[in-house]
Order: structure tokens, then sequence, then C-alpha cells
């Protein structure tokens, strides 16, 4: 680095020129096309909703808000732009590894290919499959219970904009210095002595978003806990709630840890403590075991809703109720419990010893067993059903053939001693994309198709969503297949580089599934684009599938206030037992509705939370410390604004309880 | 409508629980825990400043054992824990972290002793002062 005066270096920490890729290398040249690129989509979006005057709409109408629909609808956007960020990595690395060879060092330096599988990790976790599961969860579980919103409104906006800091941060990385290389869980000692701001842009970004995620599982238990419509008992709720409820349990208690271990690790980093060090008494195995202790809950706490997903598609479209609810519940409350019984299996090899290994070994075995319970509650709903092959159904049926396979491979894997040849392998990559496609990914999708007639009052173009199920479900196993028999061949994971040419036929066909993956992605937002031009077309009434929970009771899309009359819950699938008793939607008699008013607070905080990660990941002291006191002070401020309600006046429910959507609409969907 | 399907009213953010909200307390719970919590940090002041027991780890012991039922005194009478409150809400909360507490907590120290007992500790300094003696 240049010298430069002690002010500057106050003023700018580690940031120079130098950090910005300039440079004429490989590497700095696809960052500048990658820039250009974003810099140039980034100006059309900005300049279109500059000239359409669309700032102060954007403004008021979503990014203050305090609706958990339009946040959920957010919530999915985000996750959606972070899926192209996450496959264009993927894409990469596959490329990569398609054509490095022998004497072929591939495109990608190693110090850029370690960043890329790490983004690639930490992205599509956190950034991904958490925020389709938290946009879901907004979207729709409030609705199932009859409520108007969630118990902490403005808290829910506030998680939001603490996510987006964390992408942000995570984001920025591209173009200003690096991302981190230590793994998409940043194991130290690597993660401790790796110089450069990558780690320490990955800390801050996981913690901003881990405090958004941990406030939102707070909210969401109180929400469902406390806000029920009248009648809706707890082995009444919707399995969907069910399973938000245990995941979000799950979320208060176990993103503490990570929390926690990050803190550890940030301290080890900043300010040269030694808990994850060998010196001075400190353990690098202590991180491994925090981190795991909340890693393992996570996957569970990510395939929980999507398993809630899947109860919902399967009873709609089986047109029948849920086989074994009260065995689905259980089955899901002992998941929870069991997830965390089994952290130790990431880390077999790590020398525990025999006994502890075993005792891990079982508990993630018996962990197998609710999950099984759950595959045949959900083949026997469909058993005698009429079953309607509706494109939510489709994702479906791929994910009970996917998912069981990569369950399968699971249990292989929690034999210890097979872990000894398995563990670090190309096998382990193949199982765990195996879950988390065939269950997160799908799940997210199948939801996506099966809620947004209700979000939007028209449903998803069929024939597109069909390419785009094909596309990933067989690009899936051409992509993966090849990966579970180079990793039984014992190939390990995140090299950059192989010597042995008979391998790279493999990689070739693994290079080709991501491809179809990626027409399936495009067949997806095609599938978007379609269906928004000619939503006139595809219009549908209230609800459009035959539903049988309380969403499809209001209107679609849903007003502000959701009901206007709070439902009354006699029976499980309150909506069907609602219809089969002839229920008429009472049309007078409305009241003024209270509802919590918008506020720009989580906009301000969840800024200046960016603002300090990024300060504190260039050591700039002055503006860390600034941000940090602006994000306390305003959140005190907030607590100052004392007009937080508006009412709707009951001539507003009036107009709309008649001139919403309100069409019986279950003809439209069958098309 | 054979049924009511409706409540009658419905402001934003009713709540339908038929009573049973947060316990408040009162004067002589707080007043009972207080002299409690006192008793509990008077007896460590005085196990350790009177010399009263001979033997440290036992000292220790014993110090660690009434900060335990410290804590379940502050839960019950300034945290208002009991079975009733919140639907018994509270207290199912309440185990469920405490179980969790106690997995986290026991399995870590059997696990990172385990590993510690196997696996050759790497810094000479640290082999120096932890000779290795595992099982």
């Amino acid at each position: 680095m240049p010298h430069r005066s002690e002010f500057w270096n106050f003023l700018l920490g580690n940031l120079s020129l130098s950090v910005l890729p300039l440079h004429n290398t490989l590497e700095d040249r696809i960052l500048q096309v990658t820039f250009v690129i974003v810099a140039f989509s980034g100006a059309v979006i900005l300049g279109w909703v500059t000239v359409k005057r669309q700032w102060g709409y954007l403004w008021r109408e979503w990014f203050t808000t305090v609706d958990h629909k339009k946040l959920g609808i957010m919530y999915m956007i985000l996750a959606t732009v972070m899926l192209l960020r996450g496959f264009a990595d993927a894409i990469m690395m596959r490329s990569q590894q398609a054509i490095a060879f022998g004497s072929n060092m591939g495109y990608l330096p190693p110090e850029h290919y370690d960043q890329i599988f790490t983004a690639h990790g930490a992205i599509m976790i956190f950034f991904v499959a958490m925020a389709y599961i938290v946009g879901l969860m907004n979207y729709v579980m409030p609705l199932q219970i009859g409520a108007r919103d969630v118990a902490f409104p403005f808290l829910n906006n506030l998680s939001f904009w603490l996510t987006v800091a964390g992408v942000m941060l995570f984001m920025v990385s591209l173009f200003v210095g690096s991302f981190s290389r230590a793994g998409w869980l940043g194991y130290p000692p690597v993660s401790e002595y790796q110089t450069g701001p990558g780690v320490d842009y990955y800390i801050w970004g996981l913690q901003l978003s881990g405090l958004g995620t941990l406030l939102t599982g707070i909210n969401f238990v109180v929400t469902i806990l406390k806000m029920r419509a009248p009648g809706m008992k707890l082995m009444k709720m919707p399995m969907f709630t069910w399973t938000s409820l245990c995941t979000s349990g799950l979320i208060v208690v176990t993103f503490p840890i990570l929390t926690a271990a990050l803190f550890l690790l940030s301290m080890d980093r900043y300010v040269g403590t030694h808990f994850f060090t060998n010196d001075l008494g400190g353990n690098v195995m202590m991180y491994i075991n925090l981190i795991w202790i909340w890693g393992h809950p996570e996957v569970y706490i990510l395939i929980l809703p999507l398993f809630g997903v899947f109860s919902e598609i399967v009873a709609t479209f089986s047109g029948k109720r849920l086989f074994g609810y009260s065995s689905m519940v259980y089955a899901t409350a002992s998941i929870m419990i069991l997830s965390y019984l089994v952290w130790l299996h990431h880390f077999f090899t790590m020398g525990s010893g025999p006994d502890v290994n075993s005792f891990f070994a079982l508990t993630t075995m018996m962990i197998s067993i609710p999950t099984g319970v759950k595959i045949f509650n959900w083949l026997f709903t469909m058993y005698r059903g009429r079953v309607r092959f509706d494109v939510p159904m489709l994702w479906t049926m791929g994910f009970l053939f996917t998912f069981t396979i990569g369950g399968m491979t699971g249990v292989m894997l929690s034999v210890a001693p097979a872990d000894f040849l398995l563990h670090n392998s190309l096998f382990l990559v193949a199982h765990f994309h195996n879950v988390i496609i065939g269950g997160v990914v799908f799940g997210a999708f199948a939801g996506i198709n099966y809620w947004f007639p209700k979000a939007f009052g028209f449903r998803l173009d069929a024939f597109w969503g069909k390419v785009s199920f094909w596309c990933w479900q067989i690009g899936f196993w051409v992509a993966f297949g090849p990966l579970y028999i180079l990793g039984l061949m014992g190939v390990t994971r995140r090299l950059s580089h192989f010597e042995d040419p008979s391998l790279q036929k493999w990689f070739i066909i693994a290079a080709f599934g991501a491809f179809l993956i990626l027409l399936g992605i495009g067949a997806f937002l095609m599938q978007i684009y379609v269906s928004v031009r000619h939503r006139e077309r595809y219009a549908v009434g209230h609800d459009p599938w035959g539903g049988r929970t309380l969403e499809w009771s209001t209107s679609s899309p849903p007003p502000a206030y959701n009901f206007a009359f709070t439902p009354v819950v006699r029976e499980r699938d309150a909506w069907a037992d609602m219809k089969e008793h002839g229920y008429k939607r009472p049309l007078e008699d409305f009241r003024p509705i209270h509802m919590p008013k918008n506020t720009g607070t989580g906009v301000y905080i969840g800024m200046l939370g960016f603002g300090f990660g990024f300060a504190m990941t260039w050591f700039i002291w002055w503006l860390a410390i600034a941000c940090f006191v602006g994000m306390i002070a305003v959140a005190i401020g907030h607590t100052f604004h004392y007009h937080r309600e508006e009412t709707i006046p009951a001539e507003d429910i009036n107009k709309f309880e008649h001139t919403g959507n309100w069409k019986p609409g279950v003809e439209g969907a069958a098309a | 409508m054979s049924h009511p399907t409706h409540s009658e009213s419905a402001p934003g953010h009713d709540l339908h629980e038929e009573g049973m909200g947060e316990d408040h307390g009162s004067l002589r719970g707080y007043l009972t825990g207080f002299v409690l919590a006192s008793i509990l940090t008077i007896i460590p002041f005085w196990l350790v400043m009177g010399h009263v027991i001979e033997s440290k780890p036992l000292t220790i012991l014993l110090v660690l054992a009434l900060a335990a039922v410290q804590i379940v005194v502050h839960m019950i009478y300034f945290l208002h824990l009991n079975t009733k409150s919140e639907h018994g809400w509270n207290m199912l909360a309440f185990i469920f972290t405490l179980v969790l507490v106690v997995i986290v907590l026991g399995a870590s120290l059997w696990v990172m002793y385990n590993e510690n007992a196997n696996m050759m500790p790497m810094s000479p300094l640290y082999q120096q002062q932890h000779p290795v003696n595992g099982p």
C-alpha cells in the first residue's frame, strides 16, 4: 500500500484504490465485466424507477411497510435475486472444474475459486434458503391463523432491512476488496489468519442478517402462540403454521449460538484473543463444535417450513384432509428436539473417539424416523385421493422422490466409520445439495406456485412452470449424480484443479447438469414474466385451488387488514369446514380497524448497520462508532413515536369487501 | 347462518385469550424472594471469607450449587415463572431452554474432553503445561 498521511489513514482505514479490482489480471477482468453488467442493469432499474416517478411509491408502500404480506413478497424477491448471484457462483465452479485438468489450470486462480465456493455456500444458505422460508412464513402464516399482522409488525420490517444490510455487505465484497476464502462456515485457523477484509465481510454480513433472523423467530413464535383466531387450538392449526412454530422456536434457541461463535471469532481477529487458536489454551475444535450446534438445527430450520408447504399442497391437490395430522405434528416436534442432538456428525473425523461418535451416529439415524413418518403421511394422503397434477403438486412429487434419496445417502453418512471415507468428499456435497435442492428449493418453488395467486390475484403460467420443474428435476440429477460417484471414488470437495484426466468426464456431465438447472431458473423467470404480462388471462378467484386453510377465505390479493371480521375456527382445515357448512361472507356492519402505521426506522437502522459492518471490515473506526451509536439512537428515537396506529374507516372496508376479488375460482384453476 | 363463524368485534390486535395473562407478582412474593436471595448470597460469602471448609474444590462446588438455587429463586419470585401464566407457555419455554442449555453445555464438555484426550495438542507450550493423561 502506498504511503499516505495519518489523516487519510484515520479517514479511510484500510481502504485504498488498490483494493478495487483495477489490475490487469484475469480475475480483475472478470470482476470488471461483472461490475459493468451489474452497474448497467442497476442503472437501468434505478433510472426506470426515477423516470416513472416511483420512488415515493416504493418508499411509502414497500420500504417502510410493516405489512407482513408486503414484507413476505420483498423477502421472496430478495431470495430470488440472491439465487441468481449464488447460482452464478455455482456455474463458475462447475465450468472451472470441468476444464481444469492436467496442464489446464482453468480460468479461475485458486484464491478466486476459494472466494467463489465460500460466497456460494453462505449466500445460498443465508440469503436464498433462509429468505425464501422467512418470506413464505411471513406471507402465509398470519393469514392461516386468521390474524391481521404479526405480533411485532415494526420488528418484522427491521428484520428484513437487517437481512438486506447483510446482503449488501456480501455484494459489496465483490468489487471492494475480496470475500472470505475460508468456506461457508469460516473454520479457524484459516479464518483467523486470513489477511484482508474477506472474513470480516463474512462475519459482519452474517451478524447483521443473523440478528434479523433471530428477531423474526421471536416475532413468529409470539404471533403463533398469541394471535390465533378464536377456536384455533394448537391441534387445529394448519400444518404449515405448526412447522413455522417449530422452525421459529429453533431459530430463537440456535441463532444466539451463531452470534456468539462469530463474535468470539471476531474477537480473535480484531483484538488478538485466543478463543480458537491452540496458543494460550484456546481450541480450534471449539469453534467447529459451536458453529455446528447452530449449523445442524439450521438445516432443520430450513426444511421444516417446506415440510409444511408440502403438507398443505398434498392435502389440497388430493382433495382430502392430511393423513395422520397428529403424527405429523409429533414428528415435527421430535425433529425439533432431535435436531439438537446430532451436530457432531459433521465432525466425526475430528477425533472424539468411538463412544461419542456412536452416540451421535445413533441420534442421526434416529432423526430419519420422524422424517420417514412424514413421507408416508404424504403418500397416504395421496392414496385414493383425486390428485390434480398442477405445478405445485409436480414440485411436491419431485421433492418426495429426490428428498427421499437424499435422506438415504444421509443415513449412509451417519455411519461413523463410513463417514471417515466420505467426509469432505464430493459424496457429501452431493448429499447436502440433494436434500437442500430437493427439499428447500423444490419446496420454495412449490410454495411460490401455490400461493402466488393468493398474493397477486392471478396464477403463474403452467407451461413455463412445468418447463422449470423438469429442467430442475433432471438437471439436479445430471449435476449431482456424477458427484455421488466421484465422492465414492474419493474425490474431495473445494478443489480448483485435478490431475487425473479419467475424472474429467464426470465433471463435464455435472457442468451440463448445472446448465440444465440454469435453464430451469430461466424458465422460472420466464414463467413470472409471462404471467405478469398476461395477468388478465391468468386471473383467478380468491380460492383457485380449492384450498382448505384460512388464507383462501379472504380476497386475492388480501386487503391490508386481511380479514374484515376475525374468523372463528371450529375444525382443522377451517376454510374447508366453513365451505362445507355453506359459509356466507358478511357484507355489512363493518367496523373501523386499527392497523400499525408504516415507519422508516427499519430502513435507517438497517442502513446504519450496513455502514457499521463496512466500517468494521475496513477498520474505519470513526465511522463504525458513528454508525453503531446511530443505530442505538434511532432505535431509542423510535420508542418516542407515540402515534403508531392508523384507523381504516368502516366505509373503506365496506367498499373493499364489495369490490375485492371474491370470485369463486376453483374452475379457473382446473384449466 | 346456522352457526356463528365470526366474532363480534375485531380491533387490530385483539387477543382472544380468556384471562391467564402474565403474573405480576405480589409484595409478599417480592419480599420472600429478596430474603431468600440475600441468604443465598450471604452463605457463599461466609463460606469463602470465613474459610469454613478446608477443601477448596468442595467450597467451589457448594458456591456453584447455591448459585443454581439462586437462579431458581430469581426465576420464581422475580420473573414470576409458574406453571399457569400465559397458559403454561412460559414454563414450557423455560423447560425447552433448560433442556437445550443442558444439551449444549453438557455435550460440548463431553465432546471437547474426548477430543482433547484423543488428539495430540499441537502447541509445545500447551504440551508442557498439560501433560497428556487421557484414557
